[in-house]
């Protein structure tokens, strides 16, 4: 089974590089882009029986830092 | 007293910190890979160096916190042993959970490697006794993931509680409230951004840092 675990910074914290980026894209005179975010996409491959629990523990554990990001699971 | 330093693939600051405590100490410090699960009988010192552990893969310090030799750091630091997290090794102390709140991207983005003037906030602790209370003093850094965050709730206990240890005096990172280092519940485990072992000798540019490890061994001594 595949995952896709996307990790982004919770609301509310700062995000330099999506301030950065956003800056650029106004540089090149991309207009009306409200805000940027950066976040992370990891991609797993996994057991087809690993549980929720499971899965739930290793972005607690490692892929996200939950004390700034948060994570959403999606499998393919 | 005997201390150890932690060396993680990628540390390069374990070198000058292991040279800092030699001349503090008149003792070597046991150097002690990341694969170890213990550290060294009777140690009483722990010292997690600057550096970009694992390359900074993942998040900084984010590996590294989870390597086994930081399980006997971590059960070192519930059994009262001081441990000090510099640049690197105080990403790391956050990303193991024995500190709270989390090192981010300096918000200018840029890396900074400059002396910065420092407070010393609670000239009380294991690690700042040597320093007088709100005495200023400066600590070269180095680094670009150095921006402290945490909620609001989190500052405002780190505050009342006495445990931000040093404060920068001029904005350097983007830190919440400008915090430079922080201690623990407890008071042993210290982290902070910059170095006070490259300001230890005068051929250094400056000698502020060595009493971070002198006050320590009369403290730890005592």
């Amino acid at each position: 089974m595949k995952l896709k675990v996307f990790v982004t910074l919770k609301p509310g914290v700062l995000d330099p590089q999506g301030r950065a980026i956003h800056h650029a894209l106004g540089s090149l005179g991309f207009d009306g882009v409200q805000d940027v975010r950066q976040g992370k996409l990891i991609e797993l491959e996994v057991a087809d029986d690993t549980d929720d629990a499971t899965i739930d523990g290793m972005c607690r554990k490692l892929l996200a830092n939950t004390v700034i990001e948060n994570y959403r699971v999606e499998r393919a | 007293m005997k201390t150890a330093v932690i060396v993680f693939p990628g540390s390069n600051c374990d070198r000058d910190l292991a040279v800092a405590l030699e001349q503090a100490t008149g003792r070597k410090p046991a150097m002690v890979w990341h694969k170890e699960a213990e550290l060294p009988e009777g140690t009483d010192f722990v010292g997690i160096p600057g550096g970009f552990s694992y390359g900074d893969y993942l998040r900084s310090g984010a590996m590294a916190a989870r390597s086994p030799v930081m399980r006997a750091v971590k059960d070192a630091a519930e059994r009262g042993v001081p441990v000090i997290g510099i640049c690197n090794g105080f990403q790391v102390l956050t990303e193991a959970g024995l500190l709270p709140g989390a090192l981010m991207r300096n918000a200018g983005l840029s890396f900074v490697c400059r002396e910065v003037p420092l407070r010393v906030e609670n000239s009380q602790s294991l690690f700042t006794s040597a320093y007088d209370a709100s005495e200023e003093i400066l600590f070269p850094v180095a680094h670009h993931d150095g921006n402290y965050q945490a909620d609001d709730a989190t500052l405002d206990r780190l505050e009342s509680e006495g445990r931000v240890a040093f404060r920068y005096l001029d904005q350097v990172n983007g830190s919440a409230r400008n915090i430079a280092g922080i201690l623990n519940d407890a008071g042993n485990v210290l982290g902070l951004m910059p170095h006070p072992e490259r300001a230890f000798e005068p051929a250094h540019g400056g000698t502020d840092g060595r009493r971070l490890f002198e006050g320590l061994l009369e403290t730890v001594a005592a």
